[in-house]
């Protein structure tokens, strides 16, 4: 362990049950789904006709009109996330040095929204109707770079596309660059590919839910588990060094005390996943035990194999029902890179409320041996949670959310 | 034929379509004739996108680069006058 401990000081929420982080908690515990039958294009002609869309976000409420002819729809509300994250934290961008601020988001599709109506244009009339702003509005980066733009921030920024476990890589990549020195940093993710471009390519992984029943579509680690409902939204929080959060008084959610990252073996080795690994790695990193860890969010895939997979792991690191285990994108559906930055907020939020928010509609497989919170939410004393996300291609990615106060406690 | 005439009115049309417009502008005040593009705040591609757009609204071509370097409102409503006129001496 080396440098300065990362601590959550904010949070900005854009969620398929919940726009903004009070209505999406409040959604959450309470148990309301955001999953639905898709509004935003006709699906009807699409094996897959469910998703989790983020409802009443009207982009010129909160960006200014420049804005508009340049951004995809993930776009706006990522920079609409990240000013409500900036309003949380209390802090004024503008009256901090340029430098000591940067930026990491996690992307997985990239601006499709913006992008298909470009490339429609572009075989339906010709290259001359083809937007300039198509140079970067379909970019993995650019929310990264208009969240930089839009704050005046100069320090570092970057972005990492990994799937879903790349929601935690950018958390990762957000506390080396604080390590590194910089003060403060903008981290997460915002997904959003809901349109019949994104659609086609989301239908490619297979592991998509062709269930048209709300209540029965994304079923994780339940016996009737048939793939899973995509959502759009996502988080982003912001992260700071302890001392810069400690110094100027901020509220401070928690830190992000270890991650781990493995990649799955290529298939067909006959070696084991390594989801299980990137766990024990991070709980390593944090210096805490399985025995201190008070829930884990799971990934949920909701697809057989990847369900026995994800509890073999939890079960080897905790034992049978050794652990409260949750899965609140139940109600959101897998948000892609958007999935894991919501959960690290979900986790801040239980550790601040001591509550664990549950998972709907699932019944856990008895072979599982799982304790899954279903249906209601379950208070507990939360100090610890393990966070899980993989993406497609064999990413696993861990990370430890610790409650403030104990950033120093385990520095050597 | 006489030419087309391309106004104050037809570019503020344009730019809002094209790369928005909001508070720190006010087209509708003949000063923004001859202030600076860099400082209404409108960067090389949001040039570059009315500049397309007025392309294919009037049928002339415009130059790219002479574009993104446009200084003014005014230099370019003149520039697509320009094209606008050589268009019609040669229908």
């Amino acid at each position: 362990m080396s440098g300065a401990a990362a601590v959550f000081t904010g949070m900005g929420v854009a969620a398929p049950n919940g726009l903004g982080a009070d209505h999406w908690w409040a959604a959450t515990c309470g148990g309301t789904s955001g999953i639905g039958r898709l509004t935003r294009f006709d699906p009807s002609g699409y094996p897959s006709k469910l998703a989790g869309q983020v409802p009443g976000f009207v982009a010129g409420d909160h960006l200014p009109s420049r804005l508009l002819p340049q951004t995809d729809r993930m776009t706006r509300m990522a920079l609409a996330a990240a000013d409500w994250a900036l309003a949380d934290a209390g802090i004024d961008p503008a009256a901090l040095p340029a430098f000591d601020m940067g930026v990491v988001t996690a992307s997985s599709s990239g601006g499709f929204e913006f992008g298909q109506e470009e490339l429609r244009k572009l075989w339906s009339q010709g290259a001359s109707h083809v937007s300039a702003y198509q140079s970067f509005a379909w970019f993995y980066a650019v929310n990264s770079g208009q969240i930089s733009i839009r704050n005046g921030m100069k320090g570092p920024a970057g972005v990492v596309v990994s799937d879903q476990a790349g929601g935690l890589d950018a958390l990762a990549q957000a506390r080396r660059l604080i390590r590194r020195g910089t003060a403060l940093i903008v981290a997460g993710a915002v997904d959003a590919s809901l349109c019949p471009w994104g659609w086609v390519a989301q239908q490619t992984s297979g592991r998509l839910s062709t269930s048209e029943e709300p209540q029965g579509a994304y079923l994780p680690f339940d016996a009737g588990a048939c793939g899973y409902v995509p959502g759009e939204g996502g988080a982003l929080l912001i992260m700071e060094s302890a001392q810069a959060a400690r110094r100027r008084g901020a509220r401070v959610y928690g830190e992000l005390a270890g991650y781990g990252a493995t990649m799955d073996p290529a298939p067909g080795l006959g070696r084991p996943p390594a989801l299980r690994r990137a766990a024990q790695v991070a709980l390593d990193d944090a210096g805490v035990t399985a025995g201190e860890v008070d829930a884990v969010f799971a990934d949920a895939a909701a697809s057989a194999d990847l369900d026995e997979v994800e509890a073999e792991a939890i079960g080897a690191l905790f034992g049978p029902h050794g652990v409260p285990v949750t899965a609140p994108k139940t109600m959101t559906g897998r948000l892609y890179s958007g999935a894991a930055p919501l959960d690290v907020a979900g986790a801040l939020l239980a550790i601040r409320d001591q509550l664990i928010p549950p998972t709907v509609h699932t019944r856990a497989r008895p072979a599982y041996r799982l304790d899954l919170v279903a249906r209601q939410p379950r208070p507990a004393a939360v100090r610890t949670v393990l966070v899980l996300a993989r993406g497609h291609g064999g990413f696993n990615s861990a990370a430890v959310i610790r409650a403030a106060g104990q950033e120093d406690a385990a520095r050597p | 034929m006489a030419a087309e005439v391309f106004t104050l009115a037809d570019l503020t049309r344009i730019v809002l379509e094209a790369a928005g417009g909001g508070e720190s502008v006010d087209w509708g005040d003949e000063k923004v004739l001859d202030t600076e593009f860099e400082a209404l705040g409108y960067e090389s591609l949001a040039l570059l996108e009315t500049g397309g757009r007025i392309e294919r609204e009037y049928g002339i071509s415009l130059d790219d680069e002479a574009l993104s370097d446009m200084p003014t409102p005014r230099a370019l409503i003149e520039t697509v006058n320009a094209h606008l006129s050589a268009a019609a001496r040669t229908v």
